[in-house]
């Protein structure tokens, strides 16, 4: 074991894991991550918690990662590039570390151009690849980035992120590669909508072999409506929604579209679980965590993936 | 080239609103080749604020001057007279200009009449670009003669993040994505195998935030 | 204010193949017209550049009228439209300094259009006429005083 996390224990496993997401408040209010992790608790394994998403200011996510810990949620603490320079991220992680944080995710975070501090200064010191580097580096050759020792050392399991339907297409396996030889332990997808696409990625994604090195996780979500499938597809960078999905969504009467949104995401699961090379699912309600118990158990990923893990012996 | 634009006359009016004689003061490089301060521009901003001035009932004197170069002092020698007769200078030069005017002249009082924007090229008439942010450690030849630095929004050296789309980045649609553009002259150059190595950290130390970088050059001294 | 007995000057930079061949022909064709304008021939309305407007306006002048071909039929191809632009910027620049975009305009006409000269000259002095002298030169001749 390289952290000891219930996730990396459920991955060696081979169970099929799934994890969600928590997103912090835009306030002090503690209830708000509390109350989600309490929802999230019997139907995934870890939660992500957000930094800053979309360049937005909200409570840190190493805090809130403590608080989801608090209520018995494992979480997967995020780091973007955005805010804070290979200092802070190091710093950051070796509290997080000390205070019970195994799960790290690295992302190269929205600009901040996207967000609600448009003028602040971008820091993009690292990249994500680095940052994954950094990170593996920390814990498994007992470093700093500037080569210092490093002792003991951040226990954490290293996540990293990869859009399939970013562009040009062609290179996004080559990326994932690249992110696992940097040290990536698991990834997470963006949303999965257009299945035919992510069907080809994964293709390639098993031609190289990647997936027997790394443990992907499909990246699902519930659509609410017609309007925010027109949203994603429009308005969201790095989203990939094909007018079949839309047409779906605007098919149904106004009241049976939150059905359908979840209808479409179980469907999307099963079609997922089927593939090679799928080691979990990780479900992103985006603000309708009551949406996803029943994604879970419509889906038939119960038993409780949390509920297991639980029982296996936290040793490293 | 350096590229700059002039900053809203509100702001200039406002910067030599104490003074009543002031000299505009051009630069006959790079700014002039940008159309922001050259002599025409120069022209310009007189009329304008001698008009603006006319207008509003004050009473205010602009001289006019362009010199071959505001960012070398022999240059700005030339001027030294109508520097002296004057309660302020507004340059139309670049950053660099407006400093070394403030070094060479350390009792004139001298205020930027242009935002200087970035080091680039015109691409089209009347449209620059930036190309180069001046990190003083050229990653160009890994990328195939275009700066991730300068035309990625987030400077990655490992290639495009997940926003890139149709070519452009993900914080607008006019801002092609540099990853993209490095992409495709890796692939024309047959160099797209070169994209698989991590690239590790940059070290940031020889560009910016280190206050006022130097270059010595023992054997050019005098 | 009163505009009693004031006299606009205005300068009309014609292009030589359009508006200028049309105020001689509005001539030719005894066409009157109001002598407030002075017509300042160039090859092309492409020739007009920012600095030609604002030191008409710094010189004394109440109105300034760019007249150039019809778009589309520019000798030069494009030299109009790009007067139009220029015209378009010179105008913001007025407004932003008090003296007003509306005592600049931009007119595209004919060569054949010797009446249409005429009235454009007719309808632009009416115009800078309520409107009054341009502060600028308002301010200058207070200063003279």
């Amino acid at each position: 074991m390289k952290a000891g996390s219930k996730l990396e224990q459920a991955l060696v496993e081979g169970r099929f894991a799934v994890t969600s997401e928590i997103g912090p408040p835009k306030s002090v209010d503690a209830e708000v991550v509390r109350r989600k992790a309490r929802l999230l608790r019997d139907h995934a394994l870890a939660a992500n918690i957000t930094d800053n998403p979309t360049g937005v200011v909200r409570m840190a996510s190493i805090a809130c990662g403590l608080m989801a810990l608090q209520e018995g949620m494992e979480p997967i603490v995020q780091v973007t590039c955005r805010d804070r320079n290979r200092m802070a991220i190091q710093s950051d992680l070796l509290g997080a570390a000390a205070m019970g944080i195994k799960n790290v995710l690295c992302l190269t975070g929205d600009h901040p151009s996207l967000g609600n501090h448009p003028q602040s200064k971008p820091v993009f010191d690292l990249d994500s690849l680095q940052l994954t580097q950094m990170v593996r580096n920390m814990r498994d050759e007992k470093q700093f980035q500037n080569g210092e020792e490093l002792n003991p050392e951040p226990r954490l399991f290293v996540g990293a992120v990869e859009n399939p339907f970013g562009h040009p297409l062609q290179f996004r396996s080559v990326r994932l590669a690249k992110k696992v030889n940097a040290g990536a332990d698991f990834i997470q997808t963006q949303l999965i909508f257009n299945i035919k696409r992510f069907r080809e990625w994964m293709q390639e994604v098993r031609d190289r072999g990647i997936h027997e090195r790394v443990y992907i996780l499909a990246g699902v979500g519930p659509i609410r409506s017609a309007g925010a499938a027109r949203f994603m597809r429009d308005r969201v960078p790095g989203m990939d929604v094909p007018e079949e999905v839309v047409q779906r969504m605007a098919g149904v009467e106004r009241n049976e579209a939150r059905k359908e949104g979840i209808k479409i995401c179980v469907e999307t699961i099963q079609e997922l679980r089927e593939m090679e090379g799928i080691a979990g699912i990780h479900i992103m309600a985006l603000e309708w965590e009551e949406a996803v118990g029943e994604i879970v158990e419509t889906a038939g990923l119960k038993p409780l993936p949390m509920r297991l893990a639980a029982s296996v012996s936290p040793e490293r | 080239m350096i590229v700059g634009e002039q900053k809203p006359l509100d702001e200039i009016r406002d910067q030599i609103s104490p003074f009543k004689k002031v000299l505009i003061l051009g630069c006959g490089t790079c700014v002039t080749v940008c159309f922001a301060g050259g002599e025409k521009e120069v022209g310009v901003m007189a009329s304008t604020l001698r008009m603006a001035g006319a207008v509003s009932g004050q009473e205010k004197e602009f001289l006019e001057a362009t010199v071959k170069r505001q960012c070398e002092w022999e240059f700005l020698d030339q001027v030294a007279e109508q520097i002296a007769s004057v309660d302020a200078v507004l340059s139309l030069g670049c950053g660099i200009g407006v400093q070394a005017i403030a070094e060479r002249f350390p009792k004139v009082r001298v205020y930027p009449g242009l935002n200087t924007s970035f080091l680039g090229m015109p691409v089209e008439q009347g449209v620059w670009s930036a190309r180069c942010a001046a990190c003083g450690d050229c990653v160009l030849g890994r990328f195939a003669g275009v700066c991730p630095i300068v035309r990625c929004s987030k400077s990655l050296l490992n290639g495009p993040c997940g926003g890139s789309h149709d070519g452009v980045c993900e914080i607008s649609p006019d801002i092609p994505c540099g990853w993209q553009l490095i992409y495709d002259r890796l692939e024309v150059l047959g160099l797209l195998d070169t994209l698989e190595e991590i690239v590790p950290p940059k070290d940031w130390s020889a560009g910016m935030g280190r206050g006022g970088r130097s270059i010595v050059r023992e054997d050019l001294k005098i | 204010m009163s505009t009693n007995g004031f006299e606009p000057q205005i300068v009309a930079f014609c292009c030589h193949y359009c508006a200028s061949a049309a105020a001689d022909l509005a001539g030719s064709m005894r066409l009157r017209y109001p002598p407030n304008i002075l017509v300042i021939k160039l090859m092309c309305t492409g020739r007009i550049d920012l600095l030609h407007i604002l030191r008409a306006f710094e010189g004394g002048v109440d109105g300034v009228m760019v007249a150039g071909c019809l778009e589309g039929n520019c000798h030069f191809i494009s030299g109009n439209t790009q007067a139009k632009r220029r015209v378009q910027y010179a105008k913001q620049v007025l407004e932003s300094i008090g003296v007003g975009g509306e005592r600049l305009e931009m007119f595209n006409l004919s060569s054949s259009e010797g009446p249409r000269f005429a009235k454009i000259a007719t309808e632009m002095t009416e115009r800078i006429r309520n409107l009054g002298p341009s502060p600028v030169s308002r301010q200058k001749k207070e200063v003279v005083k």
